[in-house]
């Protein structure tokens, strides 16, 4: 009878119900949403891995990805590693790295990215299933314990340009995803699916369409061709039942002659109600977006007193450069200042909108302006440690020279009016940047030899770890940013690191081009 | 040597193209490529294209090929261009690439004779010949104009190639070396000294490291105008189409 129980209440609410992933502090060994908790912190509470200890760590095993370029952040649950490439999900041991499933879609053969790479960043957990992205635009549901395909969802026509890369975000009952294709002329959206049956429960466009509040902001018919790709996971106050989703640039990219205005939702946060898909608020980063920052990063929402009231926050160290500090009952900006080099903005006003400076917009003959279009951070997570009261961000240092041309939409095709040429690399650099998360104030910064473009882990141990574009895994002490430990992987780090246990044990798992390696003492 | 050289000038003027499928190439260039290969194709995310040779695309099968069908797992392909849109293409970007025709004036065989009494083995291999401390010759002419290659000889601090750094450390134990970056990473570095030989060093067994931005370790040659003439002529030859 007791089993019977057992069996039926599994059935009823799964291996890992929604519960488990909103209290993700009270199992420290398992990684059951992209940034950990849902709070888009990418902090692991696990404490075996000091500063006195990291330059032991040695590799525990690796798993080598068909693919190369890999962006993946796995997810990790009762001794499963699951990990997704673009379309493909494999589920392994954690103890060997052996394979227990694998799950593949073809990709059309006249499927194209067009303006990124055919990667994908994770997948997302729930109840019995395993929820990916692929890159035809269909979100999967497959069987934890199985990979067999239990539901999939036509999101989008990848023929216009849409794709998926996003690791979707599970959240009660339902899962959230955003689409690429800021460089088509697509009009983005965000999406939630009921996670039982894949049956879309609501859509918010990141656009608004004729006769909506917003199109004003949009000369003529542009926003049908308006951009704001919502390509990488957001963040989610269960409390306020509010998911936060940033959008990307406005199309075309470099030429914003067709679309005078402020573009809105392209280049803001977004906070949606979870149950009904409508906007609760919204803050733009970068109106009129000329330079391809699009804001997409996971927000990080932690509580904290500013200006003598405690306020639930939503920090984000935007591509643009600047770090903002908002309130994430309301949108309402508290703080911003710039975190790495620009020569866009004399500063953001009281409102937070940028102090333009003129004739910073790209050119026919070209504009020189900091940063470069990948931004001074772009995809890969920042980090947030409640310990150390820091949020450390990989910066990317380097600007370009911007150049516009005109733009012709065509389905499915580039749709970006311009381009840049990049400084001569011996011009830029990488660096580690602890912020005070209130503030923005820098505390330490740790340089790094190229741009990187690989997130950033934190962890209760007093660790930050992190990847560099040379292949170097690292460890820096989260308090200073001093070098701990650093190992050569023989291959870029492009991806976000996580951390959890093999029997008791701290791991530190983290991709490099093909090769997935973890770490332990 | 003359004969190669006439060649070579001919060669040039054969790959000119008329004015409108490069313009329609650029056009498309512009709208479709420039996100990742910069404008003018200097580079940006992707690779420059303004090399004479393209190392995915040797000949213009090959580029045909790459351009329809991308390269993974970056690249998309054009499918949406046309035959004609995609020979535009090609033409446009081997324009990028090509090595501008410059009358050569020297002469190579005497150039030949400079080469080898200034002693430029020593830092340079030409075919399998002399020190790999400075850049490759062998086929120079395929990636530098004459006239870059007389400014190279002139002033080589003012004609780096990219990337290339000239670098000091020392050790904590006080041993010095002085050679070429080779490799650098946040915590080691690998350098090439004067022998052409390998060093590798944690970055945190080292007491100083100091990089020599826009030094060269090529001194700046003062030749006549003959000798400067013909040594030009030598190395413009180097690689060229026969």
């Amino acid at each position: 009878m007791k089993w019977l129980i057992v069996l039926l209440s599994l059935s009823a609410f799964g291996q890992v119900p929604f519960e488990r992933i909103a209290n993700a502090d009270k199992e420290p060994g398992s990684w059951l949403t992209y940034s950990r908790n849902l709070q888009g912190h990418r902090f692991s509470p696990l404490t075996e891995i000091t500063p006195a200890n990291v330059g032991k760590l040695k590799v525990k095993w690796a798993y080598q990805f068909p693919e190369a370029n890999n962006e993946v952040s796995p997810i990790v649950a009762d001794g499963v590693m699951y990990i997704s490439g673009p379309n493909t999900a494999t589920a392994l041991d954690t103890k060997t790295g052996r394979s227990l499933w694998s799950w593949k879609r073809t990709v059309p053969t006249d499927y194209r990215n067009v303006g990124f790479g055919k990667v994908n960043r994770g997948p997302a957990i729930m109840d019995d299933m395993l929820y990916v992205a692929t890159l035809d635009c269909y979100l999967v549901a497959l069987d934890i314990k199985s990979g067999v395909e239990r539901w999939s969802t036509k999101v989008a026509d990848y023929k216009m340009g849409y794709s998926l890369t996003v690791a979707p975000l599970a959240i009660k009952g339902k899962v959230v995803i955003g689409v690429s294709g800021g460089e088509t002329g697509i009009r983005g959206f965000i999406d939630a699916y009921d996670s039982k049956t894949g049956k879309q429960s609501w859509r918010i466009w990141t656009v608004p369409a004729a006769g909506e509040k917003g199109v004003e902001t949009w000369a003529g018919d542009s926003w049908k061709t308006g951009g704001g790709s919502s390509w990488v996971t957001g963040a989610y106050d269960p409390e306020l039942n509010l998911v936060y989703w940033g959008v990307g640039n406005p199309g075309p990219d470099w030429n914003g002659d067709s679309r005078a205005g402020d573009n809105l939702y392209t280049c803001s946060m977004l906070a949606i109600d979870a149950a009904t898909g409508q906007m609760r608020w919204h803050f733009q980063f970068t109106p009129h977006d000329t330079h391809d920052w699009d804001s997409t990063h996971v927000p990080i929402l932690f509580d904290g007193e500013v200006g003598g009231r405690k306020r639930k926050l939503l920090a984000n160290a935007n591509r643009n450069a600047f770090y903002y500090l908002l309130d994430r009952e309301t949108g309402e900006f508290l703080s911003g200042k710039p975190y790495a080099r620009q020569t866009w903005a004399k500063g953001l006003n009281d409102q937070g909108k940028p102090i333009v400076i003129p004739n910073m917009e790209p050119s026919e003959k070209g504009t020189l302006v900091y940063p470069n279009l990948n931004g001074a951070t772009i995809w890969f997570s920042p980090s947030y440690s409640p310990q150390t009261g820091l949020v450390y961000v990989p910066v990317r240092e380097l600007g370009a020279i911007y150049f516009k041309r005109p733009a012709v939409y065509k389905p499915g095709t580039f749709f970006a009016g311009g381009g840049e040429n990049s400084l001569p690399a011996d011009d830029a650099y990488g660096a580690i940047r602890a912020l005070d998360a209130k503030t923005g104030a820098m505390r330490w910064e740790f340089r790094q030899s190229s741009p990187p473009w690989a997130g950033v882990l934190s962890t209760a141990g007093g660790i930050v770890f992190s990847g560099t574009t040379e292949g170097n895994a690292f460890a820096l002490d989260a308090r200073t940013g001093k070098p701990l430990w650093e190992f050569q992987c023989g291959g870029g780090i492009g991806s976000n690191p996580i951390s959890f246990t093999i029997d008791g044990r701290q791991m530190l798992a983290i991709t490099a081009d093909r090769v997935l390696y973890v770490f332990g003492l | 040597m003359m004969f190669r050289l006439i060649l070579l000038f001919t060669a040039g003027v054969a790959y000119a193209q008329s004015p409108p499928e490069l313009a329609q190439g650029q056009a498309l260039f512009e709208t479709h490529c420039t996100l990742c290969h910069g404008v003018n194709g200097k580079g940006s995310r992707g690779p420059s294209l303004t090399k004479a040779k393209l190392a995915k695309a040797p000949d213009d099968a090959a580029l045909k090929k790459l351009i329809e069908n991308g390269l993974e797992p970056e690249m998309p392909g054009s499918w949406f261009l046309t035959e004609p849109d995609v020979e535009h293409l090609i033409v446009y970007v081997r324009s990028l690439g090509k090595i501008a025709s410059e009358p050569v004036v020297g002469n190579a065989l005497r150039g030949a004779s400079l080469y080898a009494q200034n002693k430029c083995s020593t830092c340079h291999i030409v075919a399998g010949e002399g020190s790999g401390f400075g850049p490759e010759l062998t086929e120079i002419a395929t990636r530098r104009s004459p006239s870059h290659l007389r400014e190279s000889i002139i002033s080589p601090a003012a004609t780096l190639p990219e990337g290339f750094l000239m670098i000091d450390v020392k050790t904590a134990s006080g041993r010095t070396l002085r050679g070429i970056r080779a490799n650098e990473d946040p915590f080691t570095v690998q350098i090439k000294d004067a022998s052409g030989r390998f060093h590798s060093f944690r970055k945190s067994e080292l007491s100083t490291l100091n990089k020599l931005r826009g030094q060269s370790p090529m001194p700046a040659y003062k030749l006549s105008p003959t000798d400067l003439n013909d040594l030009v002529a030598y190395l413009a030859s180097l690689g060229a189409k026969q």
